[in-house]
């Protein structure tokens, strides 16, 4: 069962949700598990947001009458995101997920006051007995994305819109980079760094900017739809990130990487219910489901196929490290040694760029 | 760097400068008469989705267009209503235009996130701008077209018609206006729907053309860049013109600098480069003499009681 709430209806809601359980205590043998969910975007976002959405809707379709789940959206990052996530906590939600890495301070203190009510944050690394954090493997589908891009591209040169230089980004630069240079030894990535996450406009700019410059396969790492599109435009083919961009750009778009968060919605959600919930840090990728690709578009051959499905069978079964050495940065010093691979604290640590990429 | 390359750059600062030139010159009109509307970006927003929501239902761009320009229109109505016959503070009835806007965009166009818009054709057939040169000139669609002769025609308006002085007038002494006769609630009223529906069409071209589908916040700011565009043009069209075309530029160069490996000049400088112009152009308007000519419209953003 789902459940909308603005801010504004929530607050007369929490205040007699919180008399109940005062009230009632921990006694639930029937009544379903209330699960709470924080979002920094609008759900109709078309990308970051609408995944964790389609995650909270799997798990209802999942749980069906086994859990109550509600969302608050467009929460602002700081301050006011305490006062969502107490509200929450306050309305008898025993399992809140905040989905943003800005939500992450103000969930370790929220949960410091409700020590019984258990909290899963994305993408940060502050835990506590009662905060678990999770997060997806992305670069495992730039991994795909640098194969096909090599195999595709004519000029050997990809565009990459890329938002800030954080480790989550930088990896996955690196990691497309170094997959693309495992089929095309001279293959070059040209980065552009727009500064922001959502300002489509900028991003069609950028990707025309970029396919000036002789790219001709265009790569993002930013929410909107536009640099796919403007791809198509010209001709040319690229990547969707975070959900299925097929449908604005079905000539253009090659494939996607698909956040896919259900999985692990649902599989925290049944620990909660059997009394299993244990705090942990979760890095999930392909082979929990958690990071998958979208459809296959036109401009894909059936080498192209076949490569990326070997690929993602490859790293399904933990055969295929993000990267090995040896791995030089761009000034030529080794930064991983012959034979050995990224290690998942490297990858989290990541602000150098390997040799190939420019800009 | 090649003619291929020089051409390509210099459509898409036309592309980038089109629907900042559209909204600024609806606001500048706006302005004239003495009403700021602040609510330029949410206006852009009612634009952007009704045009995506039209085009995508029915397929026709132009009924898109019309719609569009329509909202705006409705957008800015709605300010006028609050603050020309309400007299509501002109500056937070803009503002909160601005976050109306963004809300029912994002609320109508729920059903309509992500999916391809088919992008406005081009005016002149293929063969016309088939050679690079002439592509600069003849290979765009009809909003780009649309949009200079606006300026002009604006331009016209203002300086050449009766029409024109009357709605100057209203801007610069609005009781002197009234005692005249000119009915000044019902010019500032016609300025400023003709301000949302330029808007609203400011935002068709990015539904339309620039990035063609529907996405909540599809405009991202540009709105707040024409406001500024009105101010360093100091509410002169000729001068609107230019800037439209020299902000585009600098938010073009930003990128292509990137894309070129230029360290020169700090891609962040260009980025904040349309902002540094506006609060130059201001600082030389309030400077005195030379500025004279640029002032903003006397009775700008106040409100009119009528006494007599």
């Amino acid at each position: 069962m789902g459940m909308k709430m603005d801010r504004r209806g929530f607050i007369g809601a929490a205040g007699a949700a919180a008399a109940t359980a005062a009230i009632g205590g921990p006694a639930r043998a029937a009544a379903p598990l209330k699960v709470g969910f924080v979002y920094t975007g609008p759900i109709g976002d078309g990308g970051y947001t609408f995944q964790h959405n389609l995650g909270r809707l799997a798990l209802d379709k999942a749980l069906g009458t086994a859990v109550k789940t509600s969302f608050v959206e467009n929460v602002a990052e700081g301050p006011d995101a305490e006062r969502v996530i107490r509200q929450l906590a306050q309305a008898g939600n025993e399992l809140i997920f905040t989905t943003s890495f800005g939500f992450m301070d103000q969930t370790i203190k929220v949960a410091k006051a409700f020590p019984k009510v258990h909290f899963e944050h994305a993408t940060g690394y502050k835990r506590a007995p009662n905060v678990a954090t999770y997060n997806a493997r992305f670069y495992q589908g730039r991994q795909v994305q640098g194969q096909i891009a090599a195999m595709l591209s004519k000029s050997g040169k990809a565009g990459y819109i890329a938002s800030f230089p954080i480790p989550e980004v930088v990896m996955g630069i690196n990691a497309f980079t170094v997959a693309a240079r495992k089929v095309n030894p001279k293959f070059v990535t040209k980065v552009i760094w727009v500064n922001t996450w959502y300002d489509p406009a900028k991003e069609a700019d950028a990707a025309k900017a970029l396919m000036d410059q002789g790219c001709d396969v265009m790569c993002q790492h930013t929410d909107s739809v536009a640099p796919l599109q403007a791809a198509q435009t010209r001709g040319i083919v690229g990547f969707g990130q975070s959900s299925d961009m097929s449908k604005a750009a079905p000539k253009a778009c090659l494939t996607s990487t698909v956040d896919s968060w259900g999985p692990y919605y649902i599989r925290r959600a049944k620990e909660q219910i059997a009394g299993a919930w244990k705090s942990a840090d979760t890095w999930g990728g392909m082979a929990a489901g958690m990071v998958t690709l979208g459809a296959y578009g036109p401009g894909m051959t059936a080498d192209a196929k076949a490569a990326a499905d070997k690929i993602v069978a490859e790293i399904k079964a933990h055969k295929l490290p993000a990267m090995v050495g040896p791995i030089k940065d761009r000034t030529g010093v080794v930064k991983i040694a012959a034979g050995a691979k990224a290690e998942d604290k490297d990858l989290l640590g990541m602000n150098w760029y390997v040799e190939g990429v420019e800009g | 760097m090649n003619a291929t390359i020089v051409v390509s750059i210099a459509m898409s600062i036309v592309a980038a400068a089109t629907p900042l030139l559209l909204a600024a010159l609806g606001e500048l009109v706006a302005e004239k008469s003495g009403t700021l509307n602040l609510g330029v970006e949410g206006m852009m927003l009612l634009g952007a989705v009704s045009a995506a929501i039209v085009a995508l239902t029915t397929g026709d761009l132009w009924l898109a267009a019309g719609a569009a320009a329509l909202a705006g229109a409705l957008g800015a109505g709605l300010f006028a209503v609050l603050t020309l016959s309400l007299t509501a503070n002109q500056v937070a009835t803009g503002l909160a235009l601005t976050i109306f806007g963004q809300g029912v965009s994002s609320l109508v166009g729920k059903d309509f996130v992500g999916r391809e818009v088919h992008r406005l054709p081009e005016v002149f057939p293929a063969a016309l701008a088939e050679h690079p040169l002439a592509r600069v000139l003849f290979g765009y669609d009809a909003f780009v077209y649309f949009s200079v002769a606006a300026a002009l025609a604006v331009a016209w308006f203002l300086s050449r018609t009766r029409a024109g002085l009357v709605l100057r007038a209203v801007g610069e002494g609005d009781s002197s206006a009234h005692a005249l006769g000119y009915r000044v609630i019902a010019v500032r009223y016609g300025a400023s729907l003709f301000g949302g529906a330029m808007a609203g069409l400011a935002g068709a071209y990015f539904s339309l053309s620039l990035t063609p589908t529907w996405a909540v916040g599809l405009t991202a700011g540009r709105g707040w860049i024409a406001l500024a565009l009105v101010t360093f043009s100091g509410w002169r069209p000729g001068r609107l013109l230019f800037g439209a075309y020299l902000f585009g530029a600098m938010m073009i160069f930003e990128l292509q600098a990137k894309a070129f490996g230029l360290t020169l000049v700090p891609p962040e400088a260009l980025a904040m480069a349309p902002y540094l112009a506006t609060i130059a152009a201001l600082t030389i308007i309030s400077a005195g003499r030379a500025g004279a000519n640029l002032r903003a419209p006397a009775c700008l953003g106040k409100p009119f009681r009528a006494t007599a």
